[in-house]
């Protein structure tokens, strides 16, 4: 039950922060000069936006709940089962950044989900 | 760089650096925890002191190391990519950390379990090809 509320915060958290994340970059712009200087620059720029400092507080919450669930439980239960990360993404890029999601990503997720029911059901 | 290819080519390289280190930093934390011990008895009065391990750990330094590689990649490629195309791309991170929490942790995978990370792969290879972008560049 623990370790199922550590996860659930691993993956909508996390999702949500890389969804704001995504929305401050998009403001940035496309990088396109992939100099030291320069890159630096970009993350500078984002840090100043709003969005960038929401989405890390939610990603840092993610990140704590990720480390407690994994003094729990083996990494290689812990990180397949955080793929529902990808259910949460196609619809939050639908929903929050108006990302066309085709049928075929629906499949996808949708075959994730039933590869992470079979991790669950195979972990003991 | 606007040329199809040549979004490809740079979409590509940052993949490839959120595929080796993302997996690597995961599988880090999770020796570094475990070193630490279980959450479970983990009551408000004793957090200070295993954040206090957590800080000394340095597997969780070099796994937070590892994933701000990681996030760094992820945050230039976020800049041109749709976030529900980067994502499942870069999911090819869940078999590699599967094979290192096997071969270098050696945690216990059952045969239910190897399957359930097959189909997640799979699943992502159906997500996996379409167009990095869909929404009109401003």
């Amino acid at each position: 039950m623990r370790e199922a509320l550590l996860l659930f915060l691993v993956v909508v958290s996390g999702t949500g922060g890389e969804i704001c994340v995504t929305r401050a970059m998009k403001h940035v712009g496309e990088v396109k000069d992939f100099r030291p200087l320069a890159v630096v620059r970009v993350i500078l720029r984002a840090m100043k936006l709003p969005w960038m400092w929401i989405g890390i507080s939610m990603m840092a919450l993610a990140f704590f709940s990720l480390l407690a669930v994994l003094s729990i439980e083996n990494v290689s239960f812990v990180v397949p089962v955080t793929a529902l990360n990808y259910a949460a993404g196609a619809l939050g890029g639908k929903l929050f950044l108006g990302e066309r999601v085709t049928p075929r990503r629906w499949a996808g997720v949708l075959i994730v989900c039933i590869g992470v029911t079979l991790v669950w059901l195979g972990k003991r | 760089m606007t040329s199809t290819a040549g979004l490809h080519f740079k979409t590509y390289c940052m993949l490839l650096i959120m595929i080796v280190f993302a997996p690597l930093g995961n599988v880090m934390l999770g020796k570094g925890m475990k070193n630490i011990g279980a959450a479970a008895t983990w009551a408000p009065s004793e957090l200070p002191h295993v954040a206090s391990r957590v800080f000394m750990s340095g597997y969780i330094w070099l796994g937070v190391a590892s994933l701000l590689t990681f996030f760094v990649a992820y945050m230039l490629i976020l800049s041109w990519a749709d976030f529900s195309y980067v994502q499942p791309a870069s999911s090819v991170a869940l078999l590699v950390v599967a094979l290192l929490g096997y071969f270098y942790l050696g945690e216990r995978i059952s045969r239910l379990h190897w399957a359930g990370i097959v189909v997640i792969c799979l699943g992502v290879f159906v997500v996996g090809n379409t167009p990095p972008r869909t929404t009109e560049v401003h």
